[in-house]
């Protein structure tokens, strides 16, 4: 039986009355890729939040390496972080530092490393994203969506992390690049060993990055599965969503 | 029937009320980690540098614009109001103690607040908007010591300094106007300048800009960081920032003044 890496029981999650989690229990193994799929507003980005700290359920509990995450201090929450890298959905990069910076955040800001040593690290990881060296003497600003969204995963993955979070990592590209993000995202994973929790509502990208797939709604897992066993499934919410059909027992709030 | 009506006025008045304690508790916390983090470190001496530069070398034209002007209206204006009492002479001693006292200080910070306080609210404010500020934080950084702490060390060291630049060009202000259009003897004017100048003038300037920079720093600092609701909620902290630095930097100034002038 594979390790698990993060084990959730019982998560709840309520901003005033809008309860977000409502009981999540998920397992994810070490080494595993596990896409939460849902729709929008499910509360997939909270769990993410909740698991890395940035928010603080109300009851529940998780697990990261059997250690409870749920109410540690600042200084355990910055030992958590340093196993853990994350792409945001709209990249979420430093606007005041050039792209070099950013991806080699970590070791100048908390390793104290040499610039040098940093920038020609930075440059190397840049590069196994697809990224020309020249690319890391330029703003952020001055990069396409698809740039931003590299340099925001060689960020990720530049501290080499035991657990990569990925939030809405295709949103806003077109189906190429969301390819190229999609075999990048499967490379550093794969690559590093790492375990990977992405979120996202884009199905093709699912199904390409997922070693299995679970499904939030009404701030429940309602389903989980191999990719395989999601195209098998009868439960008629999966089937809904991956249909992406309007009539079915997900109703759209408007 | 009146019961009634006083519980349906303490019941609307209530959820404002709440929210209010509320803002207020988030604020005191918010402030408490501000002084507690800015004297535990890790200290970020390249952000401290680069806000020392933001908010000190770049404000100097507009505290040299507003501090020269200041000292030369005082200049007129003393003078047309002295010279009813025959007491003329008096100019340059007033022009030293409302500037150092009062003017530097207070207009000073009044500009910074306007220029620094609304740069540091949008800058910070986006970043929580656009989860730059949780970015920091899984790249295991406090952004409150990244972010927070070097602006407010930046306000506390800066303004001094500032204020005591705008002392000397507030009162050179008045001994352009003095000189050059009221007709002092250069010399004279100087010297007048030099016999009333006491050290408590330049050192509540000081205390007060010490005070101010830290309020600029802070109101900016919480403004941006509890900032929510994209590009709105960013203009609204801007707006916010300016408008409550500036009402505490009037209150504060009333209360040192008090407390180093009052018999």
């Amino acid at each position: 039986m594979s390790e698990t890496k993060i084990k959730i029981r019982n998560l709840h999650k309520s901003f005033g009355k809008k309860v977000v989690l409502d009981g999540v229990d998920l397992d994810i193994a070490k080494g595993e890729s596990l896409v939460v799929i849902g729709g929008s507003g499910t509360g997939k980005s909270v769990l993410i939040k909740c698991i890395q700290g940035l928010l603080t359920p109300e009851t529940g509990s998780i697990l990261v390496d059997d250690k409870e995450v749920v109410g540690i201090d600042e200084q355990e929450k910055e030992e958590l972080h340093s196993k853990m890298g994350m792409l945001f959905q709209g990249g979420a990069l430093f606007d005041s530092l050039l792209v070099w910076e950013n991806v080699a955040f970590d070791m100048l800001e908390n390793k104290k490393e040499d610039k040098k040593k940093a920038k020609s690290e930075a440059v190397r990881v840049l590069r196994s994203v697809g990224l020309a060296p020249d690319v890391a003497d330029l703003s952020p600003s001055e990069l396409s969506g698809g740039m931003q969204k590299r340099v925001g995963l060689a960020r990720a993955i530049a501290s080499r992390p035991e657990i990569i979070f990925f939030d809405e990592p295709t949103t806003g590209l077109d189906p190429i690049m969301s390819d190229v993000i999609n075999d990048l995202i499967i490379e550093s994973v794969k690559g590093l060993g790492a375990t990977a929790l992405t979120i996202t509502h884009d199905m093709a990208s699912a199904r390409k990055i997922a070693d299995k797939i679970a499904m939030l709604y009404h701030g429940k897992i309602i389903w989980q599965g191999t990719v395989k066993e999601m195209d098998k499934t009868d439960n008629p919410y999966v089937r809904q969503f991956i249909n992406g059909c309007s009539c079915g027992p997900i109703k759209v709030e408007v | 029937m009146f019961l009634t009506g006083i519980e349906n006025f303490l019941r609307r008045q209530g959820k404002p009320l709440v929210a209010f304690v509320s803002r207020l508790g988030e604020f005191s916390t918010f402030v408490a980690q501000a002084v507690y983090n800015c004297l535990t470190p890790p200290f970020y001496g390249r952000n401290l540098l680069r806000q020392i530069l933001d908010m000190g070398f770049y404000s100097l034209p507009v505290v040299g614009l507003t501090t020269i002007f200041a000292g030369m209206v005082i200049a007129l204006q003393s003078y047309s109001g002295f010279m009813r009492f025959g007491a003329e002479g008096a100019v340059a001693s007033v022009v030293l103690i409302s500037v150092t006292r009062e003017l530097a200080p207070v207009l000073s910070a009044l500009m910074v607040a306007g220029r620094i306080g609304a740069a540091m609210a949008a800058e910070i404010g986006t970043m929580r908007v656009t989860e730059q500020i949780d970015a920091l934080t899984t790249l295991s950084t406090n952004p409150f010591k990244y972010l927070v702490t070097p602006r407010i060390w930046a306000g506390l060291i800066v303004m001094p300094v500032l204020v005591l630049i705008g002392d000397v060009i507030g009162i050179f202000g008045g001994y352009v106007v003095g000189v050059y259009k009221l007709g002092f003897n250069p010399a004279n004017y100087v010297n007048s300048t030099l016999q009333n100048l006491q050290s408590i003038d330049i050192t509540t300037g000081l205390v007060k800009a010490a005070v101010f920079g830290f309020i600029i720093s802070l109101m900016g600092c919480y403004n941006g960081y509890k900032s929510k609701g994209g590009a709105q909620g960013v203009g609204t902290a801007t707006t916010n920032a300016v408008v409550s630095a500036s009402i505490l930097i009037l209150i504060f100034n009333y209360v040192i003044t008090e407390l180093f002038f009052s018999k």
